[in-house]
């Protein structure tokens, strides 16, 4: 060890400051800290020592500026006088290094030998890692008259607790979850501050922003303790935007910054400990990321995060048999498959070296079945009924099993790249961007992008759901040069909510939902993003895994569209900073949950800070629409992989140097190989030439957003290399990275599904009927709906909900995207899973579901692009790759003959979920096709609301008999006699047809209100109508089209392709000669009465009060 | 006349708000709130005010309370300044509930805080168009609604309910600072208020969006109303432009 070089001579330095460092301890040198040289006489004085220092000249103090942003706040700089013995030296920083000033510690520290202390400083020492890469010498001293740092509590409560609503929802929580409902319940927020705060500071805190003087009171301390107290904190590390927000807000009031910490307490006068202890876990608490405390918790000092030594570390991997191979695929959590392993193992034996561990990590990353869609590429042999009609790519083999080469590519992509061939110039960019876009007007184009977050929200679905949503803005923020959001979708599927005996590892499906519709709520919302679209799918396979899909829609000058990095050009990361958050986000979703998957993924689970995406979309464009022209030349989004997907990506075709440690860090101690994939929300990655990065630089200062330079694009072999410090830390071809992946071959079969029995008797229509509006697939949403704000930006035009009271169900979304222009866009979704027993069927169900939503708002049927989203209970048997066969082939057909071609789509394979006893519950097969299409003007903008009495329904489409996996036949146990048990099959003819044939009519004007036939059928959907319009109906259903003759078969068969149009008398004329090539008749008519009268059935029910069996189900 | 828009981390919906003042004549200007905490002065040129809608902060601790503390020391008095000249001002759901912690409202400034805007009664956030009603006021961006029936405006908040000691409400109501109420009151605010203005009548402070009004296709049933020729919100912002005109000109 050098001898101190530091103390002897700076403690002559005249420093201009009052206050000398009086004790200097531990010392550095250049590159290195060395706090276990500690001179033993002085270790009692450890408890007094309240500050790090590091001791620099200009350029130190710069690059402390830019990239060392965690002390930026809290340091102090002071100029030294002198510098001589310190060579360059001209600055001192200095900063708050938080001791354990309690007696407790004290008591600790004098029982401790030199090395115990050692140990202590340890926690000092990861605040300390960064700065001694960053300064010349670094160490601890003693500030003498700073107050020393500690945990200050201070308690918010209402002064009315009786009336807070915080309470209230535990009540009616318990009650929901079937638990003791306890009688009173006080709810306290909680404020844990850290740092040198005396008694005026924390009063002005208190006063100017922790409490309401009208409606709150606080308390400084722990309030006393009468009942039982369970309080919940986020865990150590877990993103807290309300602390952060707390930190930055007593920056600015008070100059100091302490740490701040968030919690909520939960007092219960008259509930037992276990109780209430229960309570929390089931429904105040996630203890995947809350710590569950049965007593105020006032902790000595903030837990920091450990650190971790830096090292190259080197994986074993030549000469692996393949046992060895999956046994590290597994342990290291790449879940990469054999062959892979066998390729990487293959290239590093003829590399002649083992793989460092950040290019496995970064291939395991890369290769994920999330970022590659490596199933969905496979080439497939498929045994089983094969839908008539040549398909390029799909072959017959001599055995009449079909091989398709690659199921994306020929099924999903074909019939967009043949129509782009073909001439359909509106196709901006598909597929190859983090969304897809089209033509909009001459000036505009729209993008679109949906995704899923479904094992991050199965395991904690606010965090998950929220950063669903986030991760889908940054997809359109990032797409070209960048796009503005403009509207949000969600769509769910969970179990049954009232299920609360649910498997180990599991949560209740309420609190899933509850959450992941909070979750969407905060995140959408305080992103100034309306959420116009959606649904929700109840079915109890979703138990262990819920789906949860986030849609949203962008709109961007065409100029825009396209962006290329060039050679040279910095790479830019701009947002949030680095955590140790969410790493191998990427390869667990390319796994299967099980009950102990909690546990073991806590890490990639995360909560979102909206805010901080906020700042960046607003500097961003404001960065793109540059009176110099656009700022950078590519963009895209941290999503899975962090970096590693990100700069892979972008630099694909020009190399990539990366320097890790320049990225902001949110605490200290991370490998470059953690900051390298960590998923860490709220970043994007930009190249920017060099001559732009001053004007960039001063767009992120005046939004508040950080921003630091990573490197640049352009090797001189196209390799990503990449750096800590100066040591190479991993060097890979972007060949390998993006092309070495094997192609995988998949064996497919499809059994045609056996056929549900008919039922001997005849069940009661009015009873069905009314279980029908009131099946919570059906059921209004508007509890979630109204959580979500459908206004922000002023652009709306259909609503969710519609009609007079606003509490009907809209079919699709009309926004307008550019101010000031009458052009709107619909946006509209299709799901239909439970005719999943064929994924063909339910594929082509679900597209002329999503077609038949947006052609009744009024939306061009010629311009309509789509997203395929797939959700798999696993792809690892034939079954399971048959089913996905036969819904990709549904994507071709579908798309084919409706001329609506896929412009972007994801996919989400494994979701299973193993439970404690091995049992392995399966979603069901899953294909949601989100769409949307211009509507050409407002006067063309249709709602489903009847208008006025004396109208007539118009009914377009024939009504066929099939009633497998229609709704009526789940509630009345079988098929209903005169039905048939096999799931309708769209007719490929009639629904682009009709579908035309509606918008025709709509560009009549004639049409007052317009609504699609789908679950529940033609009863259901008029009175949907009927009770939104506030009027009467009457249906005639021997006038309805088709070969059913039995009224009850009519009246709830889900025949697709059909609509219900409502036409004033005097304009039947005109509109029936428009619908002339499509079957079509009229089969009913309005009335003032709100009664639903069908003469047929006998049946004549108030619509008033199917609206309340309607509304009820889902109204928490 | 030039109005200014303060924004902030987290707002977003200064961009109707400035599309509001401009369709009613004014011309608008954006100005981020830490520019003011550095230099106040640059509102001095406005002519009409408004405090958009949004997250200020990520609405932490409480929807507004971060905005409001920053504001306090710096950007009241020049907006108690401002007042004095006779501008007209606006504070909408966020901005509203900036006002009344910052002391902006009721007013006069300086002040602590006399009223608050409590979480909804439902507990969640919530986006509904409601009926609501413009008391006498001293009001002037709603003087000319309040004899007529049949206003709704949007509202969108999860802490949009208004409290205050009784002897404050009956206060508000005998001086005429009530200047909006709800019909249906589905966040539970005392005496129904939805939106007070100052002394002056000169700053409106509301829960709901007339700034999300400006535009006929914008309401929820307009495919089954007549297209009327002005929305409520648009002679909100046009009778605040023309009472600026009167009164800076």
């Amino acid at each position: 060890m050098p001898a101190c070089p530091f103390r002897a001579e700076l403690m002559p330095l005249s420093l201009g400051l009052q206050a000398l460092p009086q004790i200097l301890i531990g010392h550095g040198f250049p590159g290195r800290v060395a706090p276990t040289v500690l001179d033993p006489p002085v270790h009692p004085f450890i408890q007094t020592l309240n500050h790090v220092f590091a001791v620099g000249d200009q350029a130190h103090v710069g690059r402390f500026r830019q990239g060392f942003q965690p002390f930026r706040r809290r340091c102090k700089l002071h100029t030294l006088v002198g510098g001589r013995s310190v060579g360059s030296a001209g600055f001192l920083l200095t900063f708050p290094f938080q001791t354990h000033p309690s007696p407790a510690s004290r008591a600790w520290v004098s029982r401790t030998s030199t090395i115990g202390v050692q140990k202590h400083f340890l926690h000092g020492v990861s605040s300390v890692r960064r700065a001694k890469n960053l300064f010349d010498f670094v160490g601890f001293w003693l500030l003498p008259g700073a107050p020393m740092p500690q945990v200050h509590r201070v308690e918010v409560r209402s002064l009315q607790p009786d009336q807070d609503p915080r309470a209230r929802h535990v009540r009616s929580e318990a009650q929901a979850l079937g638990l003791p409902v306890p009688e009173y319940v006080e709810v306290a927020s909680v404020y844990l501050l850290e740092g040198d705060l005396d008694q005026p500071a924390i009063d002005r805190l208190i006063e100017d922003l922790l409490c309401d003087p009208v409606t709150e009171t606080a308390v400084v301390g722990i309030a006393p303790v009468a009942g039982t107290v369970i309080e919940v904190h986020p865990r150590p590390g877990v993103t807290d935007p309300e602390a952060e927000a707390v930190e930055f807000a007593a920056h600015r009031l008070l100059g100091s910054s302490p740490n701040v910490r968030t919690g909520t307490r939960y007092d219960f006068a008259s509930h037992e400990p276990a109780a209430a202890a229960d309570l929390a876990r089931r429904a105040l608490a996630n203890e995947v990321i809350q710590e569950v405390h049965a007593a105020p918790h006032h902790p000595e000092a903030f837990r920091v995060a450990p650190a971790r030594e830096f090292e190259v570390r080197e994986v074993a991997l030549i000469g692996l048999d393949d046992a060895a191979l999956m046994q590290l695929s597994r342990e290291a959590h790449l879940f990469l498959s054999l062959e892979e392993m066998r390729e990487i193992r293959d290239r590093y034996q003829k590399l002649g070296r083992n793989p460092r561990e950040i290019e496995l990590e970064t291939l395991a990353q890369t290769w994920s079945e999330h970022c590659v869609h490596k199933t969905l590429k496979s080439r497939v042999r498929y045994e089983g009924e094969m839908p008539s009609g040549e398909r390029e790519g799909v072959t017959q083999n001599e055995d009449g099993s079909h091989t398709i080469d690659n199921l994306l590519a020929n099924l999903v992509a074909a019939p967009t790249n043949r129509m782009i061939s073909e001439g359909a110039d509106w196709l901006l960019s598909v597929f190859v961007d983090n969304s897809g876009v089209v033509a909009f007007d001459d000036e505009h184009a729209v993008c679109f992008k949906v995704e899923t977050h479904n094992h991050p929200s199965a395991i904690e679905p606010y965090g998950g759901a929220a950063t669903g949503i986030g991760g889908c803005i940054r997809d359109v923020i990032g797409t070209g040069l960048g796009a503005k959001p403009i509207a949000a979708t969600d769509v769910f599927c969970v179990a049954d909510p009232d299920l609360t005996d649910v498997p180990s590892g599991c949560l209740p499906p309420r609190r899933i939902l509850q959450q992941v519709v909070a979750g969407v709520r905060d995140y959408g919302n305080r992103m100034g993003i309306p959420t116009l679209n959606g649904g929700v799918w109840f079915d109890d396979r979703h138990v262990g895994n819920p789906l949860v899909f986030c849609g949203v829609v962008g709109v961007m000058p065409r100029a825009f569209v396209h962006g290329d990095p060039k050679p040279g050009d910095r790479i830019i990361a701009v947002g949030g900073r680095t955590g140790r958050d969410g790493i191998h986000g990427a390869t667990f979703s390319s796994a299967e949950l099980s009950d102990t998957h909690a546990d073991e993924f806590s890490h990639a689970v995360q909560i979102g800070n909206p805010i901080v995406e906020k700042k960046f979309l607003d500097a961003l464009l404001e960065a793109r629409d540059h009176d110099a022209g656009c700022l950078f030349r590519a963009m895209t989004d941290c999503g899975a992989g962090g970096f590693s997907s990100a700069i892979g990506e972008m630099g694909e075709e020009l190399g990539a140097e990366v320097q890790l440690e320049r990225a902001p860090l949110k605490y200290d101690g991370l490998t470059p190989t953690e900051i390298w994939i960590s998923e860490a929300q709220e970043r994007m990655v930009l190249a920017v030439p060099e001559d732009n990065i001053e004007a960039f630089a001063e767009i992120c200062t005046r939004h508040d957003v950080e921003w630091c330079d990573l490197g640049v694009f352009g090797t001189p072999d196209r390799e990503l290399i990449l750096r800590h410090h100066d040591v190479e830390v991993g060097r890979l071809p972007m060949s390998f990275l993006h092309d070495g992946i094997p192609r995988l071959e998949r064996e497919a079969t499809f059994a045609t599904p056996p056929v549900s029995p008919t039922l001997g008797h005849e069940p009661d229509a009015a009873d069905l009927l009314s279980g029908l509006v009131g099946h919570p697939n059906l059921a209004s949403k508007h509890w979630i709906i109204r959580q979500y704000d459908h206004e922000v930006q002023g652009g709306s035009v259909i609503k969710p909900l519609v009609g007079p009271h606003a509490d009907g169900p809209g079919n699709a979304a009309v926004v307008r995207p550019v101010p000031g222009s009458e052009r709107g866009l619909a946006i509209a979704n299709g799901l239909a899973t439970a005719w999943c027993a064929d994924p063909y069927r339910m594929g082509l169900a679900a597209i002329d579901e999503c077609v038949r939503n947006l052609v009744c708002t009024g939306a061009d049927p010629e311009r309509i692009a789509i997203l395929d989203n797939f959700c798999w209970p696993g792809c690892d048997d034939e079954v399971r790759m048959g089913e996905l066969v036969r819904a990709s082939l549904a994507c071709y057909d579908g798309a084919t003959a409706y001329g609506a071609p896929f412009i972007s789509g994801k996919d989400s394979l494994n979701n299973q979920f193993r439970t404690e006893e091995g049992d392995v519950i399966r979603i069901p097969p899953t294909l949601l096709i989100s769409g949307f299409a211009p509507v050409e003007a407002e006067r063309l903008v249709t709602s489903m609301d009847a208008k006025s009495a004396g109208n007539v329904l118009l009914l377009v489409g024939t009504t066929a008999t099939d009633l497998g996996g229609a709704h009526v036949t789940e509630l009345a146990g079988g098929i209903l006699p005169g039905g048939t048990g096999e799931i309708p099959l769209l007719d490929l003819q009639a629904g682009p047809a009709n579908a035309k044939a509606v918008a025709r009519a709509i560009r009549t004007g004639s049409v007052c209100s317009a609504h699609d036939l789908s679950e529940g059928g033609l009863l259901v959907a008029a009175a949907e109508m009927g009770f939104a319009g506030r009027l009467g109906i009457e249906l005639e259903l021997d006038a309805v089209p088709g070969d059913s003759r039995n009224p009850m078969v009519t009246a709830f068969a889900e025949t697709p392709c059909r609509y219900l149009l409502e036409v004033a008398p005097e304009h039947v004329d005109a509109v029936v000669a428009v619908l002339a090539d499509v079957p079509h008749a009229v089969v009913g008519r309005v009335h003032e009465d709100g009664v639903l009268r069908v003469s047929a059935l006998g049946l004549e029910v108030s619509l008033d009060a199917l609206r309340q069996r309607w509304l009820a189900p889902l109204d928490w | 006349m030039q109005a200014m828009v303060i924004v902030t981390s987290g707002t977003n919906c200064d961009l109707e708000l400035a599309q509001a003042f401009e369709d009613a004549g004014a011309s608008c200007q954006t100005v981020q709130l830490h520019s003011i905490l550095d230099a106040p002065e640059a509102l001095d040129g406005a002519e009409l005010v408004g405090l958009p809608g949004g997250f200020a902060y990520g609405d932490a601790v409480a929807a507004g309370r971060i905005k409001a503390a920053l504001m306090r020391e710096r950007v009241v008095p020049v907006l108690s300044r401002l007042l004095d000249r006779g501008v007209p001002m606006i504070a909408p759901c966020n901005g509203f509930q900036t006002a009344v912690q910052c002391g902006l409202l009721p007013g006069p400034a300086p002040s602590r805080p006399e009223v608050a805007l409590a979480p909804n009664v439902s507990g969640r956030f919530e986006d509904r168009w409601t009926g609501v009603d413009f008391p006498d006021s001293r009001c002037i961006w709603t003087k000319d609604l309040a004899a007529e029936d049949g206003h709704e405006l949007p509202s969108a908040h999860g802490e949009g309910r208004f409290v205050a000691s009784a002897e404050t409400v009956s206060g508000l109501v005998d001086d005429r600072q009530v200047a909006v109420r709800y019909q249906d009151n589905f966040n539970g605010s005392d005496d129904a208020i939805a939106g007070i203005c100052d002394p002056t009548g000169l700053l409106l402070g509301l829960m709901p969006h007339p700034e999300r009004w400006t535009r006929h296709s914008q309401h929820p049933s307009w495919t089954r109303r007549p297209a009327s020729t002005t929305t409520t919100g648009q002679r909100m912002f046009r009778a605040a432009v023309e009472h600026a005109q009167a009164a800076l000109r």
